[in-house]
């Protein structure tokens, strides 16, 4: 059981009933190159478009308040699953790369208009990739905790760093051999909700029953986590933050950046004096003091009013 | 030619035994867009042990992902399920296979016993620093392996050259091995050159290369 047919199941239709929660008003699907990837739609289909990318290891069902709040506001907002996340294809791989192109694959599929691109944590940064690559596509952008510090990491002696990193690859060398193994461990409604609280201690939980029941699906042992078990977060590679953090600085629409105050296992806790240097001509950048890194799903509320504000003000 | 499919993730990998034998095996890594050579090399054959080649994802007689997503990260993981196959093994890789042999002497150290890097399609990768930032789609019309995918993102990886001398530097703490990477390439991008100025990494002659490993208990 998946979706927006559930309610008839008692304990799914009482999770469901959450103050100003409303599923999308379409749903479709689209193909990227063979993976089919979840496509969610709110508000008036002829609006201007909100392209909405979400975080690592979140989906589309996290944006059930504060996308109709957008709606709301006039615009027509799209809210895509990533590969492996959400109710999109689980795939053999995953990259930067391949996130790009879904991204823009599912913007051909929406618009072919310059759309106001949003983006949270990791959505944040591919959405900044793709507005770069096809500047184009975009006439605004508004990132959520999604812009990477540059601070140079706790200094460590150079064995110590050899160590952790000999930790690191070896761990994840482990887990991609046993990867095609791996399942979500099953759990009650009430388990995956006290588990996502402690990424989002803030939430409540109601809320947190909510996103439940449309970011997992109940089989015959239990409510599993519909992401993909061969993703893990955290690991390795050769990206560095400063690339990305020295190209915001190249972005050709209005920037509206908001940065969480209260460090979480999933945030970067970037701070506003480090992201300055590198803002373009018009760009604004707020921090919500309280506020950890899931800031559209903790405060869907206040995060939609400053969007709004902010596209009004631009546009 | 024997050939044994591996699982790494989803995805099905070929591994061949160009020669059987007992010892050590010596493991080849093919350069982008290649695949596993069909038998023997000439310049391999004094190696004493068995000998294999392993096709990457994407790649050769292996299975092809789906939407891309390759990186050399990726493809150091296709190393090490062959790796583990064989329980230790000398590397010989050429063009991207011998960086994906560097990055698993790093990563696998106890295990790879030697990694000879050798000219090949594919050893340059995509520099040391991103590029104007773009959108890659590969040729629409393209069928099988060489999966078109694996061709344009692979081209493209960025390799920082301190991200390979860490690679350098696990392999001299924790091989135990006075040279634990021999390098047998005219072409030296960034990532090579910075290796090459470590302890541990040496210019030699591939029959060299061979022969110190092959003395290696």
């Amino acid at each position: 059981m998946t979706d927006d047919a559930l309610p008839l199941d008692p304990e799914l239709r009482a999770a469901r009933a959450f103050p100003g929660a409303r599923r999308p008003d379409r749903r479709r699907t689209v193909e990227s190159f063979g993976v089919k990837l979840a496509v969610s739609e709110w508000g008036d289909a002829a609006a201007p478009v909100i392209f909405c990318s979400h975080g690592g290891f979140d989906f589309t069902g996290t944006f059930d308040v504060f996308a109709p709040l957008l709606a709301a506001g006039g615009y027509r907002v799209v809210v895509w699953d990533q590969r492996g996340h959400g109710d999109s294809d689980h795939t053999p791989l995953y990259s930067w790369d391949a996130d790009v192109r879904d991204l823009l694959t599912v913007l051909d599929s929406s618009t072919r208009e310059p759309a106001i691109m949003l983006g949270h944590s990791k959505g944040g940064s591919i959405s900044t990739h793709a507005i770069q690559a096809a500047p184009h596509r975009a006439r605004a952008f508004v990132n959520i905790d999604g812009m990477p510090t540059n601070r140079p990491p706790p200094d460590v002696a150079d064995h110590e760093r050899t160590k952790l990193l000999a930790k690191e690859l070896s761990g994840w060398l482990d887990y991609r051999n046993k990867s095609s193994e791996k399942v979500r461990r099953a759990d009650t409604l009430d388990g995956l909700a006290e588990r996502r609280g402690r990424m989002n201690p803030r939430l409540s939980k109601e809320w947190l029953r909510y996103l439940v029941t449309v970011g997992a699906r109940k089989d015959a042992d239990g409510w599993r986590w519909k992401i993909d078990p061969v993703l893990r977060p955290g690991g390795f590679g050769p990206w560095r933050a400063q690339w990305s953090m020295a190209r915001f600085a190249s972005l050709p629409v209005p920037l509206l950046g908001v940065l969480a105050t209260v460090s979480e296992p999933m945030g970067w806790d970037t701070r506003v004096e480090e992201v300055k240097p590198y803002l373009p001509r018009r760009a604004e950048v707020i921090a919500f003091e309280g506020v950890g890194h899931f800031i559209h799903i903790e405060q869907p509320e206040r995060t939609a009013r400053l969007v709004l504000d902010f596209l009004r003000s631009v546009l | 030619m024997k050939t044994t499919t591996l699982l790494h993730g989803r995805i099905e990998l070929a591994l061949h035994e160009l020669r059987a034998g007992s010892g050590r095996a010596l493991l080849l890594l093919h350069g982008l867009g290649e695949r596993s050579p069909s038998a023997l090399p000439d310049e391999i054959s004094a190696w004493p042990g068995p000998v294999f080649a392993l096709d990457f994802t994407g790649h050769g007689a292996s299975q092809l992902s789906r939407g891309g997503g390759y990186t050399a990260e990726v493809l150091m993981g296709d190393a090490d399920s062959a790796l583990r196959k064989l329980g230790s093994a000398t590397l010989l890789g050429r063009g991207l296979g011998a960086y994906v042999a560097l990055l698993l002497a790093g990563a696998r150290p106890r295990e790879v016993r030697g990694a000879i890097l050798c000219d090949g399609l594919g050893l340059a990768g995509g520099g040391g620093e991103p590029g104007t930032p773009s959108l890659l789609f590969p040729n629409p019309s393209a069928q099988g392996t060489p999966d078109a995918f694996a061709m344009v993102e692979l081209a493209r990886d960025v390799r920082p050259p301190d991200y390979a001398t860490a690679f350098v530097r696990q392999a001299n703490e924790l091989s135990g091995l006075d040279r634990p990477i021999s390098v047998c390439c005219a072409e030296h991008p960034d990532w090579l050159d910075a290796a090459l100025r470590e302890t541990g990494v040496e210019r030699a002659r591939l029959a060299d290369a061979l022969a110190e490993y092959a003395a290696i208990p």
